[in-house]
């Protein structure tokens, strides 16, 4: 299936409607909301947000402006192996930027785009919080720490395998 | 629902129950052994670690031993780390399949595991949690109970003096006296500008209004620093507790508290937190039969920087973009919803509790003439003891990087410190003496700011991390005003023109112009400060910044475009590893013959330094 043409269009009025009615229709929880599709759906689609536009009252426009600014909410999906490398100060001192660019290199995309293949996924992501064990990368949540090179060429071996 | 008496009930016998995790000299057959459950042991398998533990003790049926998770340890370096109390044993490293011979010896024959202690600075190793190093200059206040109790337990909590600080405020206190109480402390925000916390509570209560609120600031932005995380997770009921005394002082019956959805431990727990709280009858209406009624809800961040700054944070509340308001009014007096409101951030109220219970007096006794109390440092970069740290106002940088920090690794020197993250500024060598409150960081060009302490050794370009920073405050701008919309973006371009050794004469002047600039016409405070990083670096490390413009070469050698690979003759012994590596064929040589680099053709990347076994290459 195309993961860019996808917008989940027939699970989604069941499953975006549990998620609206635990909220009161309430301008104020747009963020919240959108916090829960993008959990749920990896990704915040269109569909989705004129649920919430006629939901919450609130123009299109305005979530997009919303969708927009916070780095957390996407508007295409990610990819099967979501990988991010922590470019916060520790893990930067530390030497993430050898690991985003190795990550690069092997999966020729850059930051924030999806393989056409949408297998994998490449983000670089401010402090994921295990600073002891800087640098870091994840893949899927998953803490990779005390990264080396080596470390993320065998974990993206792994998953292209499981691709297989 | 509990009444008070049921409360008291459960403090006095939990309290005597939980003996052993203070009192190395309890007396009791239990054993306690805690696994380490923050953001940073969790990422390395403390879990599984907990799993195995109580899998084994079921399968033995071994009595009296008690598997609990606790909140943040704070030497994360060494994780995971597990405790075993009340002897105060410390394993660190701890692997899942280890546990097997912990029990084992430990817990069935009393042996200690040797090859799991840590060891210290100085290289002796340490049985004890408090002998290392790391621990004795700390004083813990803010973080007392992380690491002690199991934050998902509120009887552990009122174990431990919880609600206690609440009742007193309740029964034996008025507004005024409580706010009286937080003034004569001096304690000042800890979020980073370091404003009178009691000041900020008297304009909130002064304040007209018929609604007002109480707002927590977790959304610690700095990309490096996780104090504020490490509270939440460990102790996460002392932040509600102090947000309700807040409560209770301004007159108001509601908060709310912002936090990242980047830390799903932080957010869960505290969730629990509230929950509990509310079962208990704690949060609610006419709490313990009085007047005050409360309540709390959380806020989920979503990946933007700017929302630290406390009126794009009730921006975000309200669910719109996190872009700053025009100051004044202050939030004391329009703030949420238009309503006047309290912000504080998560380890200014994680003071507030032992600030009630053990006055004001106490607290100011410690730390320096204008700063007061304990502050908590995210300890990071390269340092030898990465991790969370706690220490009395007037410790100075040395002492933490050294004494409790343990030194530089790899036989390195020290370089420079940056305290402030992203908005403040690097402390060099001759300023290590400096002690830590907030006049005397200011003094010389750094500030406080919210804890994030990362140390930076001789490997380290101090343009390159100009660079960084700036990257991140471009990154971040909320784009509503255009000195830092505009100016950070100039600013990056100017220092990745340099550091791609295309700088030109009177670069480093139109940076400190820009900087002036920028810092004068920003909104809010992430423009104010974002230059800071520049204007510091400038200001400690110019010879750098010319030494690119100038003689296009980076010193450190970090920036790679500057980079010049030649091999040392004298240690090349012509093994051709270094040939057969290079993914362009720039480097030629005969075998057993030295060997040399076509600098025309390298791409510097980096890979015969790497490969090489007898360090000969090297930057020039």
């Amino acid at each position: 299936m195309d993961n860019e043409k996808c917008d989940g269009c027939n699970s989604e009025n069941t499953e975006m409607n549990d998620i609206l009615n635990k909220y009161k229709q309430d301008k104020s929880n747009l963020i919240q909301i959108l916090n829960e599709v993008q959990e749920y759906y990896g990704y915040v689609p269109e569909k989705a947000m004129l649920e919430i536009s006629e939901y919450l009252s609130i123009t299109m426009a305005e979530i997009y402006g919303v969708v927009t600014f916070y780095s957390r909410f996407t508007l295409k999906p990610k990819g099967k192996h979501h990988i991010a490398v922590c470019l916060g100060t520790a893990c930067f001192v530390k030497g993430s930027e050898k690991i985003l660019d190795r990550a690069k290199e092997r999966l020729g995309i850059d930051i924030g785009e999806t393989t056409k293949d949408g297998k994998f996924s490449l983000e670089a992501t401010r402090c994921v919080g295990a600073c002891g064990l800087a640098p870091v990368f994840t893949v899927n949540n998953e803490v990779y720490g005390k990264a080396t090179v080596k470390m993320l060429d065998e974990v993206i071996d792994k998953c292209m395998e499981e691709n297989e | 629902m509990k009444t008070l008496e049921e409360i008291n009930n459960i403090r006095e016998t939990k309290r005597r129950e939980l003996d052993l995790r203070v009192n190395t000299s309890a007396d009791t057959r239990e054993k306690h052994i805690l696994v380490c459950h923050g953001t940073g042991c969790t990422s390395s398998k403390s879990p599984k670690i907990l799993e195995n533990f109580r899998k084994i003790i079921e399968e033995k049926n071994i009595e009296n031993v008690r598997v609990i998770q606790t909140g943040c340890f704070g030497l994360c370096a060494k994780g995971p780390i597990v405790i075993i109390r009340p002897e105060d044993v410390f394993y660190a490293m701890v692997k899942p399949e280890d546990c097997e011979e912990i029990i084992e010896k430990h817990i069935q024959n009393g042996e200690i595991v040797e090859r799991l202690l840590c060891k210290d600075i100085d290289n002796s190793v340490v049985k004890k949690l408090d002998e290392l190093t790391f621990y004795k200059k700390q004083k813990r206040i803010a973080l007392k109970n992380c690491g002690v109790i199991d934050p998902e337990n509120i009887d552990e909590y009122i174990a431990f003096d919880g609600y206690k600080a609440l009742q007193k405020v309740l029964f034996e206190m008025s507004p005024d006296d409580v706010i009286n109480e937080v003034s004569n402390s001096g304690l000042r925000g800890r979020g980073g500008a370091g404003f009178p916390t009691g000041k900020k509570w008297s304009f909130t209560k002064m304040a007209e209004g018929d609604q007002k609120y109480v707002v927590c600031n977790a959304d610690e932005g700095d990309p490096g620093a996780f104090m504020d995380r490490s509270i939440l997770e460990g102790d996460p009921h002392c932040v509600v507790e102090a947000m309700m005394i807040a409560g209770y002082a301004i007159g108001a019956n509601k908060g709310y508290i912002y936090v990242r959805a980047e830390y799903p431990i932080a957010v869960k727990r505290f969730q629990i937190a509230i929950d509990q709280a509310r079962d208990y009858g704690i949060l609610g209406d006419n709490i313990w039969g009085t007047e005050f009624s409360f309540d709390l809800e959380i806020r989920l961040g979503a990946g933007a920087f700017v929302c630290g700054e406390e009126t794009a944070l009730l921006e975000s509340i309200e669910g719109r973009r996190g872009q700053p308001r025009l100051k004044p009014p202050f939030p004391a007096n329009a703030g949420l919803f238009g309503k006047p409101t309290l912000i504080n951030n998560v380890e200014t109220y994680a003071n507030i509790t032992k600030i009630i219970l053990n006055g004001a007096e106490w607290y100011s006794s410690i730390g320096t003439e204008t700063s007061k109390g304990t502050k908590v440092f995210a300890l990071g970069g390269n340092v030898n003891n990465i991790g969370l740290v706690e220490v009395p106002m007037g410790v100075t940088l040395r002492e933490i990087v050294f004494d409790i920090g343990g030194g530089i690794p790899n036989g390195r020197k020290f370089k420079a410190a940056q305290t402030g993250g992203p908005s403040g500024g690097c402390i060099t060598e001759e300023n290590l003496d400096t002690p830590i409150d907030y006049e005397s960081l200011k003094a010389i060009g750094s500030m406080m700011g919210s804890g994030g302490l990362i140390v930076m050794d001789d490997s380290k370009c101090m343009v390159n991390l100009a660079k960084f920073y700036l990257g991140f405050t471009y990154d971040e701008s909320c784009g509503k005003c255009t000195p830092c919309r505009v100016g950070t973006k100039r600013l990056l371009e100017i220092l990745e023109r340099i550091t791609e050794g295309k700088g030109e004469e009177g670069d480093i002047e139109k940076l400190e112009k820009l900087s002036r600039n920028i810092k004068n016409a920003s909104v809010c405070g992430l423009g104010q400060t974002a230059p800071n990083p520049v204007e510091s670096t400038i200001r400690f490390f110019r010879h750098e910044y010319e030494d690119h413009i100038k003689n296009k070469h980076c010193e450190a050698g970090e920036c790679k475009a500057l980079m010049k690979l030649f091999i040392d003759p004298e240690k090349c012994k012509g093994c051709g590893l270094c040939k057969r590596n290079c993914p362009v064929g720039c480097i030629s040589g005969e075998p057993g013959k030295t060997h040399s680099i076509d600098t025309e053709k390298c791409i510097k990347c980096g890979t015969c330094i790497t490969k090489c076994p007898f360090h000969a290459i090297a930057n020039k």
